[in-house]
This record gives structure tokens, C-alpha cells and sequence, in this order.
């Protein structure tokens, strides 16, 4: 009877140890989690209320929890002032495009590479591959100089005739980064885990390298896609060195290098703020819209961090 | 449904590559080609100025009443923003393609100069005698750059901070001497009012450290460089005197005078009363007099025993050795040298007027003026940095070295070590010969 009654309290003491342990799993879990948030989520609120006081008022309320809150002297005018001191909307449309155009050339260019490596069967393939893959390891920092000699040298053709070097144009933004070591890889990395046997099959229906790569690899490679799609987007977004170095135009800078148009004497934080909500706000919508395909695609295919 | 994707995928990319050659027609910039090479009498010009409204409308009156006053040139105006600007030069520089018309920094004209970027600056020597020194940058006896401004620095103070803590108002004859400036400091910290008793702007970063910092080195007797031949910083970066000064900049921290890293905007903390001194340049006077009306005086940086000393040297016009077009460059340089030019863009800029005939049309820096002060500031205190062309790499090194010390490092060892880098430069370079 003893014993059973000790067995009892036992068994239910343990049960109470183990709930108090899972609370206690569940209440560090949810209080990590909102210190995430906060780490990430407090800068892009201060950024936000930011923006929509003075300067002077920005730096009395830093220090205290006014920072991030919308009080004081709420005004719309760091936005007005950011519009009379950058073309903005040129801006915008510039990085738009580049960021654009460079994620669907990239994703063409650089399935077509992984498919060739994954699925043709070629000498020095491997080699290639490896060639390719120790490119990674170079930063771009490294190569911009070297770069920027070689798209000076560089010739075009388009409706205005022909000529020399790139500097000062869309395309030295755009073509120098289309080709991806990383892209290529993650495509050679997912291609590698559609079955071969899918392929074999089409073989026998007649169909070629192309058709396959464009009827059968492609289609199941959408959670690759999407991954490569908003690893090309974010950099060509963010372009800030590279534009600094070969365009010379107001009309055809993107919006990074923007933000240096109020870094003057007297450093204006309020349309800094404005300007920096402006350029992160599209990015921010466009990710919490698609946030569930993002994760899904990282998820599946094994790209982290 | 996935097929139509890839299809749509496969379109989209076609399309982007049609996109981009239909934009490469018209998105190509007016510095592609050859930049600003003079070709057909077209010249191009670069500034700093992008995001600068009121001084780039300055510049671009200039180049328009050029193009009105001539046929044979036309300039066309290009802007870069002032934070980039010397990377998109060097980029320009490394790829052949500077302009023919270009501001430079003041401080890296003879880096510039002796790198074969710049022409020197011919027949304007009775023009540029009108000049302030600090706005004409010269290198091995030749001219190559000049300004149409300078600016200041300053101590700004509220008189009746001052007062109220028994301080005297220093003025440009009876500037502070260091023991002065010293019970100062000590009397402000004992009101107990200011978390900041004297905001250096720490927490600035790039040139403001030499621009700011040296003249204080200057003051106590040391320098950045011997200034006989610049080939070394031997016992003027490391003597008794660099010591004193490096000994005294690392007190203002541990006595709790400075903040080892100031804010993003000291302006704003001096105006908000956060900050009792504040050491701004003259760029911040207008801001600082609508917020305090009378209650703002600027006075000159305390004598550390070789007297006030400030930076000098700003913006700054050259141009390059790579114009095609030398004549029409320098037709335009004279243009630009007019006082009622100087005395535009000096003012659209809020910065102090280079000859004395410009300053007497700017409204504030007439002889008594508002601003007249900063003025006399430049004229008695300024010391131009170093004109040699390892200058950009002492002023890193001096950085990094002051913000060593300021941190606590010990300041005859890291004078020592940053002499010692100094000099394998100079030398490296075969000391620039």
C-alpha cells in the first residue's frame, strides 16, 4: 500500500517535473522568440517613426522608449524633402529594372549551366564544376577593379551603333552579375534530386537536352527557382560599390546609392530615414507577401543562413 | 501549370534581354565614351554636389553663363553625391575616363597631382593671390586646384553656460590658454548638468579625424609630418609635444569630459542641451544661431602653446591631365574665378567666401558680419594638411592611431608605431620623388 502510494506520488511528481519542464521549454521558446523580434523588428520601427520627425527631436528621443513610439512632432516633411533633393521615382525605376532583369537572365543562364553540368555527360565536367564552385571563395571586392578594366574594354552593339566599353549604362549593372556561382550550384544541387530515370524516359519518347531540361527538369524545380530568384533579387537590390564605380549618370543610378545624396555637412536623419523606409518598405511587403513560398523553398532545398 | 510557369519563365527572360537592349539605347549616361574629354569643345564637369540643391544650382548658374558667354566650349554639369565621390573618381581615373572639369577635396589635391590625374593651373597666379592660401592647392611649387570656400572649425558655447559657471568668453586675440580650457571643463562637469561636457564629434569618421584632431596636435608644437621635405614624421608625430598632445586628448576621456564615441549628431545633442562644448565647423553656425538666438558664441579652438590652430582647405576646382580639351578647360577656370562666382556658391553652400571682395557681397560675412568670425578664424588659425602625396595614408594612419589612443593605448607606443608606418610609406614610394 506504502509502496503503491510512493509509486503514485512518484509517477506524479515526475509528471509535474516534466509539464513544469515543457512550460518552461515553451516560456524560454516564446521569450527568445520576441527577443528576435525585437533585435530585428526595433531598428526597422525606429527607421519608420523616425522618418516622420525632425532631426532634432530624432536625437532628444534617442535614449529613451519615445524613440519608438509615434510621439512629438509627427510631420510628413522628411518625405517631401527627400522628393525636392533625389529623382526618387528615376531611382526606383532604375533599381527595378536592373534587379529584374538580372533575376530572369540569372535564372536562365544559370539552370542552363547547372543542367549542362548535372545531366550532360561531358569531359572535365567535375572539373568545371570544382572551377566554378572555387569561385565562391573570391569576394567581390577582389574582383571589381579587375572588372572594371574589362567592361571598359568591352564592345556593344544596339540601336545607336556600335561601341566601346560599358561604362555609364544598365547593362554593366546587369550582365556582370547574371552569371552565379552560388545559382549554379543550387540548381546543379536540386537537378541532381529529380530522378534520372524521368529523363531516360523522354530519351525514348525523342525528346532532346533542351525540351528535357525545359519540359521536365524545370517544372520540378520550382522551389529552386523561387530560392535563386530572391538570392539574385536582394544583392542586385542592395548594389551599392559596383554602381559607384562604373555609373556616372544621375538617370541611371539605383537607389542605394541614393541614401549618399544626404550625407552632406549637415547630415539630414530625418530624410535619411524617409528615404531608407522608402527603398525598404516595396522589399518588405514583397517578402511578408511571398513568405511562406521563401520558406518553403529555403526548407526544401537545404539553403540556410 | 508548372509548364506555363517555365514558358512564362523563359519569355520573361527573352524579354529581359530585349528590355535591355532597347534600354541600353537610351539609358546610356552622357559620360559614357570619353567622359569629359573635350572633344568638339564639350566639356564635363563633375561635383560633389548631388543632393545639394542650393549649391549645385550655384554651380550649374556658373556653367550656364559660361555656355551663354561663348560659342567655342560648352560645359555640361555631371553631380555625384560627396560621400562616393572619391571612389567613383578613382574608378573614373583607374578606367581613363575623368572629366576634363573635377572638385577635389582640398587635402587630396597632391596625391591626385602626383598621381597624373590633374594639369597644373596655368596663368592664374595674379587671380588666386586674392585668394584665402587655404583654398589654392598646390603641390612641388605648381598650382593645380582653387576654391571658391573654406570652412571653420570653432567652439561652440552658450554664453550663459559659460557664465553660469564662471568661464570667460574667450575671443580671437585672448583665445582660452590650456590651463583655462582645463579648469573649464572641471568647472562645466561640476555643474552636473551635462552629459556631455565637451563633444569632440567622436564618433565621426574618415577625414573629419586629421581635419579636426591635428590642429590640436598643432597647437601643442607637433605636427603630422616634417614639413621641411615630408619625408618623415620623426619627432614631429612622436616628440615630447605629440606625446603632451595624445597625453592630454586620452585625459579628456578618463576625466569624463569626452565620450569615447560621440553621437550620430552632436549638433543636435549641443542644441538639445545635452552637450555644454561643442567643436562643429562653421557649416553648423545658421542652425545653431535659429535655435539660440544670442545665446551662441563661436570661439577659437584654447592655444596649447603654439597658438589656435584649424584645418583648411575644402572643395576645391582642377583639371584633368587627361582633357582633351586644355584651352577650353582653362577659359572656363578663369570664368570661374570671378569674386561674383566665389561669392554664389560660398554663399549657396553657407561656407566662408575666399577673397575679401566676395565675402563683402555675401550677407553675413561682410567685415562685422555675423559670420565674419569664421573668417578670421581661416585667416589667422588655418593650417592646410600635409601637401604631400602620402597624405591620404598619414591621415589613416592618424585615425588610427588617435582612436588607438583615445581607447587607452599608450600614447609614445602607438606615436612610435604609427611614425614607423608613416615613414616605410613615404619611403616605399620612394618618398613620392
Amino acid at each position: 500500500m506504502t509502496a503503491h502510494v510512493a509509486e503514485n506520488i512518484g509517477r506524479h511528481s515526475a509528471l509535474a517535473v516534466g509539464r513544469r519542464a515543457s512550460a518552461g521549454r515553451t516560456v524560454g521558446g516564446y521569450a527568445l522568440r520576441i527577443v528576435l523580434c525585437l533585435v530585428f523588428g526595433l531598428p526597422l520601427l525606429f527607421m519608420i517613426l523616425s522618418s516622420f520627425k525632425p532631426d532634432l527631436e530624432i536625437f532628444a528621443d534617442v535614449g529613451s522608449v519615445r524613440a519608438f513610439l509615434p510621439v512629438g512632432h509627427l510631420t510628413l516633411d522628411n518625405y517631401t524633402g527627400v522628393f525636392d533633393r533625389v529623382p526618387f521615382w528615376q531611382f526606383l525605376f532604375n533599381s527595378v529594372l536592373i534587379s529584374v532583369v538580372t533575376v530572369a537572365l540569372g535564372l536562365v543562364v544559370n539552370s542552363m549551366a547547372a543542367y549542362a553540368l548535372g545531366r550532360l555527360r561531358f569531359r572535365g565536367r567535375k572539373v568545371i564544376l570544382a572551377v566554378i564552385l572555387a569561385t565562391l571563395i573570391v569576394p567581390f571586392e577582389v574582383l571589381a577593379l579587375p572588372l572594371l578594366w574589362w567592361v571598359n574594354k568591352l564592345p556593344w552593339l544596339d540601336a545607336n551603333g556600335f561601341s566601346l566599353g560599358w561604362l555609364d549604362t544598365y547593362q554593366v549593372q546587369i550582365l556582370p552579375f547574371v552569371a552565379n556561382a552560388f545559382s549554379i550550384f543550387l540548381f546543379y544541387q536540386y537537378f541532381d534530386s529529380i530522378p534520372k530515370e524521368l529523363d531516360e524516359a523522354a530519351v525514348v519518347d525523342g525528346a532532346g537536352f533542351f525540351r528535357i531540361y525545359r519540359t521536365i527538369v524545370m517544372p520540378l524545380s520550382g522551389p529552386a527557382i523561387a530560392t535563386v530568384a530572391i538570392l539574385t533579387f536582394l544583392p542586385a537590390w542592395n548594389s551599392y560599390l559596383w554602381p559607384l564605380m562604373v555609373v556616372q549618370s544621375e538617370n541611371l543610378r539605383p537607389v542605394m546609392v541614393g541614401i549618399d545624396y544626404f550625407k552632406q555637412l549637415n547630415v539630414s536623419w530625418g530624410q535619411i530615414m524617409a528615404y531608407a523606409t522608402m527603398i525598404t518598405v516595396p522589399v518588405l511587403a514583397l517578402f511578408i507577401a511571398f513568405q511562406r513560398a521563401f520558406i518553403n523553398s529555403i526548407a526544401s532545398s537545404g539553403v540556410k543562413g | 501549370m508548372v509548364s506555363r510557369t517555365l514558358s512564362r519563365l523563359g519569355a520573361t527572360g527573352l524579354a529581359a534581354v530585349a528590355a535591355l537592349g532597347l534600354l541600353a539605347g537610351c539609358g546610356k549616361g552622357g559620360g559614357g565614351g570619353s567622359a569629359g574629354g573635350g572633344d568638339n569643345g564639350s566639356l564635363t564637369l563633375w561635383t560633389h554636389n548631388a543632393g545639394n540643391a542650393k549649391e549645385l544650382a550655384a554651380d550649374q548658374q556658373v556653367v550656364d553663363d559660361f555656355n551663354k558667354s561663348q560659342s567655342q566650349y560648352k560645359v555640361t554639369v555631371q553631380s555625384f553625391p560627396q560621400d562616393s565621390y572619391n571612389q567613383s573618381v578613382t574608378a573614373a581615373a583607374a578606367s581613363k575616363k575623368l572629366p576634363c572639369i573635377l572638385d577635389v577635396d582640398g587635402p587630396n589635391v597632391p596625391n591626385w597631382a602626383w598621381a597624373g590625374y590633374l594639369s597644373p593651373l596655368t596663368g592664374m597666379d595674379d587671380t588666386l593671390s586674392k585668394f584665402l592660401p587655404s583654398v589654392v592647392g598646390k603641390y612641388q611649387d605648381k598650382t593645380y586646384s582653387f576654391g571658391h570656400y573654406d570652412v571653420a572649425l570653432a567652439m561652440y558655447a552658450r554664453p550663459s553656460t559659460l557664465q553660469a559657471a564662471k568661464i570667460r568668453v574667450p575671443s580671437i586675440d585672448k583665445p582660452w590658454t590650456a590651463a583655462e580650457f582645463a579648469s573649464g571643463l572641471k568647472a562645466l562637469k561640476a555643474t552636473g548638468k551635462y552629459p556631455v561636457v565637451l563633444d569632440l564629434a567622436t564618433g565621426n569618421t574618415g577625414e573629419w579625424w586629421p581635419y579636426a584632431y591635428s590642429p590640436f596636435l598643432q597647437s601643442f608644437g607637433g605636427d603630422l609630418i616634417n614639413r621641411s621635405d615630408y619625408k618623415s614624421a620623426d619627432g614631429a608625430l612622436n616628440g615630447d609635444k605629440a606625446v603632451a598632445w595624445a597625453t592630454w586628448f586620452r585625459s579628456l576621456v578618463t576625466d569624463g569630459y569626452t565620450p569615447l564615441k560621440s553621437s550620430a549628431d552632436p549638433e543636435a545633442d549641443f542644441l538639445n542641451g545635452k552637450s555644454a562644448i561643442l567643436y562643429n565647423g562653421s557649416w553648423g553656425a545658421e542652425q545653431a544661431r535659429a535655435k539660440l538666438g544670442k545665446d551662441v558664441v563661436f570661439v577659437p579652438p584654447p592655444d596649447f602653446g603654439s597658438g589656435p590652430k584649424i584645418g583648411g582647405g575644402s572643395w576645391q576646382w582642377a583639371v584633368s591631365s587627361g582633357c582633351g580639351n586644355q584651352d577650353g578647360a582653362m577659359a572656363f577656370m578663369k570664368f570661374l574665378a570671378q569674386d561674383k562666382y566665389v561669392a554664389s556658391i560660398s554663399e549657396a553652400a553657407g561656407t566662408i567666401p575666399a577673397t575679401d571682395a566676395a565675402a563683402a557681397m555675401v550677407k553675413g560675412y561682410e567685415p562685422g558680419g555675423d559670420n565674419d568670425i569664421f573668417r578670421q578664424f581661416s585667416k589667422k588659425f588655418a593650417e592646410v594638411r600635409p601637401p604631400t602625396p602620402g597624405y591620404p595614408f598619414i591621415a589613416t594612419e592618424f585615425t588610427k592611431t588617435s582612436q588607438d589612443i583615445l581607447n587607452g593605448a599608450d600614447p609614445k607606443q602607438a606615436l612610435d608605431k604609427a611614425v614607423s608606418d608613416i615613414d616605410a610609406n613615404q619611403k616605399s614610394n620612394n618618398y613620392f620623388a
